[in-house]
């Protein structure tokens, strides 16, 4: 096909679209710059940490290429030439004060080995290595942690630049120089603690639920001036800080709080069997579902509201039940509210971090808390970043299971 | 009230089908949308509520289905009360303004929906399924989703399921407002056609006074929570109790004047013109009212023969002729009406008149309705 002056038309159509596709582009620009810049590109580099392990190579490069030809299998120690080759990258390293990074970065693996590190480097800093006086069995008198072969393993197992070791850490396995293999069983605390974020993410999803499902309805059949006031109540924590809303359930819940004192107070419990419902799993539930509870009433509501009565009418005209004309017309057509309602609360869970934190005490946290300890207390940013990249892998393969199963088509937001 | 006819309850040998007694319904408990409504619909009828929106007719249908109730009064159905009857044991057939049917639902278990809600076996379910699809000439959609079908098609499989389970008493909500003109015709003659095959008593709710007389046995005309008249569609047309129904059914033309005598069979009206005018009384009482005459575009006669011994003659002015191809229509003022229209059909020897042009016609006693004010 051609216009009128010969061009293909093909061609005309591209030229005159591309001038509106220009003006689409320019007005989405700046928050796509914004997002790349404050999103994508820190997040980005925070994955990457998981399996970024440079730091070893570069501040022991030649003791690296030494333990290249070594066995770490075996149980014979390295030879002259390793213990010269690290002493040389040790001074080196002392020099730009390097030295305690790597013996925190090796300390993740092994404990002690940031004390080793550390301690060694006062005596090592001044030696002369000019002499070529033998420095295997000197460097063992510093400390006999260096005359053992674990020590040279774990160097030479975590000197390879991309690693696969945090990621193993993060499912409770290690890096050893035989492959990965489990943790000893009192450091498994992950995995169990990823099931239990799934677990607990899932209850309190159930719970927003059978608690959102008749508020939305509610909402959704009565008439708009009553409904819009309501909605507001639905809308008035979003106004209230969350650090606020969590410490109230704290008063409300610990053991000398409003709930027990109240119970104690009708005669329900005695005194000294106050309820234990805070600083734990159930604590957590109770104050999530609570935080959440917005995120799934208002989907399910928008969804609600474009089912028109009438439905409803029809299917009772036609001889259903009240129940039988909810169930089989009415909650079929809410599905994609709940489809919507669930996988927001649901992600939202998952990551969750302020809540479990205040009220989950030591069995009600969640995976994010660990990541958040490992951040800013450990300081293991490369295990942080593996347990988050996990977390971030589980979302999307339940995301995918679940436009598997319900189809993400049928979820409406409004 | 003159000699209106006892149009209201015509059967008091208590045998209706389906009978409003004294049925009154109120949402805010200020003004009542429906006031002392009673009727009667015997079984077989089909029986139109038409009337502007907010007479109250829909919520008529909606407390005989059973999604409003009473505020006083009693609706019976073969005699007994359903008052306190839920709308699902009721066995009304229903169908909505905009279908309602199941989005999520194939047509088939659309229409299989009211057979499985009554246990009925996959077999007679299936069998009846495919009877009622028949009956509405769409055999064939039985695996469409509702979306997937035009509105005329959707209309069809809404009017099989409210049949599919054999109701006596089928009740419709301006089923056809969504469709255009043409298929609405069309649909409004296979629904009457279906219903009196079948048997069924049929209430019909439209606005739409066209569909009303041509589907009906009986029209309610509803206006303000009143049944303004209840009578046969010709009777409706021909002979309005009120100037509500004049006005609302068919083109009417107004003539305002006072009542200058009155006898048991002829009023003479005054009109504000000056000319006098001899008419049917209606609703007239008293000499000295005000009153409105009805009369039909099509009866004004401009051919002075064919007029009766009781017939008026008046002079009027015309405004403006219209060519309708099968019509004429001319609008004229006279007796101080502006916009008096003549309806006449396009025969070859038909008189085509100009504005401007002063015309004589004639109006017949039985034509010219005296109606209340």
């Amino acid at each position: 096909m051609e216009v009128a002056d010969g061009t293909p038309l093909k061609k005309s159509l591209a030229r005159s679209l591309r001038k509106e596709k220009l003006r689409a582009l320019a007005l989405i620009a700046p928050l796509l710059i914004f997002v790349l810049v404050t999103f994508v590109l820190p997040i980005g580099t925070m994955l990457t940490r998981s399996i970024d392990n440079s730091i070893v190579e570069e501040i022991l490069p030649r003791t690296v290429l030494a333990l290249e030809d070594w066995n770490e299998k075996g149980d014979e120690l390295p030879n002259e030439m390793v213990f010269r080759s690290f002493v040389e990258d040790f001074q080196d390293a002392i020099a730009d004060k390097n030295h305690t990074k790597i013996g925190s970065r090796l300390n993740y693996e092994v404990s002690g080995m940031s004390s080793l590190f550390r301690k060694s480097a006062r005596k090592v800093k001044k030696w002369d290595l000019t002499d070529n006086a033998p420095i295997k069995q000197k460097l063992i008198e510093v400390n006999k942690a260096w005359g053992d072969v674990e020590t040279w393993a774990v160097i030479k197992t975590h000197s390879v630049a991309l690693t696969n070791g945090y990621f193993l850490n993060a499912v409770d396995m290690q890096r050893t120089p035989f492959g990965a293999q489990a943790q000893p069983e009192n450091k498994q605390v992950l995995v169990k603690l990823f099931i239990r974020t799934l677990k607990m993410s899932l209850i309190i999803t159930g719970m927003c639920i059978l608690l959102g499902y008749p508020v939305a309805w509610l909402l959704a059949n009565l008439s708009n001036r009553t409904s819009n006031l309501l909605l507001i109540l639905v809308l008035l924590p979003f106004w209230t800080s969350l650090l606020v809303r969590t410490s109230a359930w704290k008063v409300m819940l610990q053991n000398q709080g409003v709930i027990n004192d109240l119970l104690v107070w009708i005669g329900l419990i005695t005194d000294d069997s106050r309820l234990e419902i805070i600083n734990n799993q159930f604590g957590t539930i109770v104050a999530m579902t609570h935080i959440l509870l917005p995120f799934m009433i208002l989907p399910m509501y928008s969804v609600m509201k474009t089912i028109p009565p009438s439905y409803l009418r029809a299917a009772k005209s036609l001889g259903a039940t009240n129940w039988t004309a909810f169930w089989r017309v009415y909650f079929p057509q809410s599905v994609p509210g709940i489809g919507a309602g669930s996988i927001l609360v649901f992600i939202l869970a998952i990551g969750y971090y302020i809540t479990p934190e205040i009220v989950g005490g030591t069995d009600g946290i969640f995976i994010s808390n660990r990541i958040a300890y490992h951040i800013s207390s450990s300081l293991n940013w490369g295990l942080a970043s593996a347990l988050g990249a996990i977390l971030l892998g589980v979302v999307l393969i339940l995301y995918w299971v679940y436009d598997k199963i319900v189809g993400i088509d049928n979820v409406k937001l409004g | 009230m003159g000699t209106r006819e006892p149009s209201l309850a015509l059967d008091e040998t208590n045998n209706a089908f389906v009978r409003f007694d004294r049925v009154q319904k109120s949402y805010d408990g200020e003004s009542l949308v429906v006031k002392d409504l009673n009727l009667d619909i015997p079984k077989g009828e089909f029986l139109t509520m038409l009337g502007p929106s907010g007479s109250g007719k829909t919520t008529c249908l909606m407390m005989l289905a059973g999604f409003e109730t009473a505020t006083h009064g009693e609706i019976l159905l073969d005699g007994v009360s359903i008052n306190n009857i839920p709308p699902h044991k009721r066995g009304i057939g229903m169908v909505f303004q905009n279908y309602a049917l199941f989005p999520h639902m194939t047509v088939a278990e659309n229409l299989s929906f009211p057979l499985e809600v009554r246990n009925m076996g996959k077999s007679e379910r299936e069998a009846k399924v495919k009877r009622a699809l028949d009956m509405v000439e769409m055999g064939d959609f039985g695996g469409r989703r509702p979306a997937q079908l035009s509105g005329g098609q959707q209309q069809r499989i809404a009017l099989a399921r409210a049949l599919v389970f054999e109701p006596e008493l089928v009740l419709m909500d301006e089923p056809l407002g969504a469709l255009d003109k043409q298929l609405r015709e069309k649909m409004q003659f296979e629904i009457t056609r279906l219903a009196h095959n079948l048997g069924i008593t049929v209430v019909y709710v439209t606005h739409d006074q066209t569909e009303a007389l041509t589907m009906s046995d009986r029209v309610a005309v509803f206006n303000d929570g009143v049944i303004q008249q209840l009578a046969r569609p010709d009777m409706l047309y021909e002979r309005p109790d009120n100037s509500f129904v004049a006005q609302f059914i068919g083109e009417n033309n107004t003539l305002e004047g006072t009542v200058k005598s009155l006898t048991d069979d002829t009023a003479v009206v005054e009109l504000d013109g000056g000319l006098q005018l001899q008419c049917e009384p209606i609703n007239v009482d008293n000499v000295g009212q005000r009153t409105r005459v009805s009369v039909r575009p099509e009866r004004a006669e401009l051919n002075l023969n064919n007029l009766s011994q009781d017939a008026c003659t008046l002079t009027g002015t015309v405004q403006e002729f219209i060519y309708m191809g099968d019509i004429f229509r001319t609008r004229i003022s006279v007796a101080g009406c502006d916009d008096f229209i003549i309806k006449t059909p396009n025969s070859p020897n038909q008189k085509r008149l100009s504005p401007g042009q002063n015309v004589k016609f004639g109006l017949n006693k039985k034509d010219c309705r005296a109606l209340d004010p």
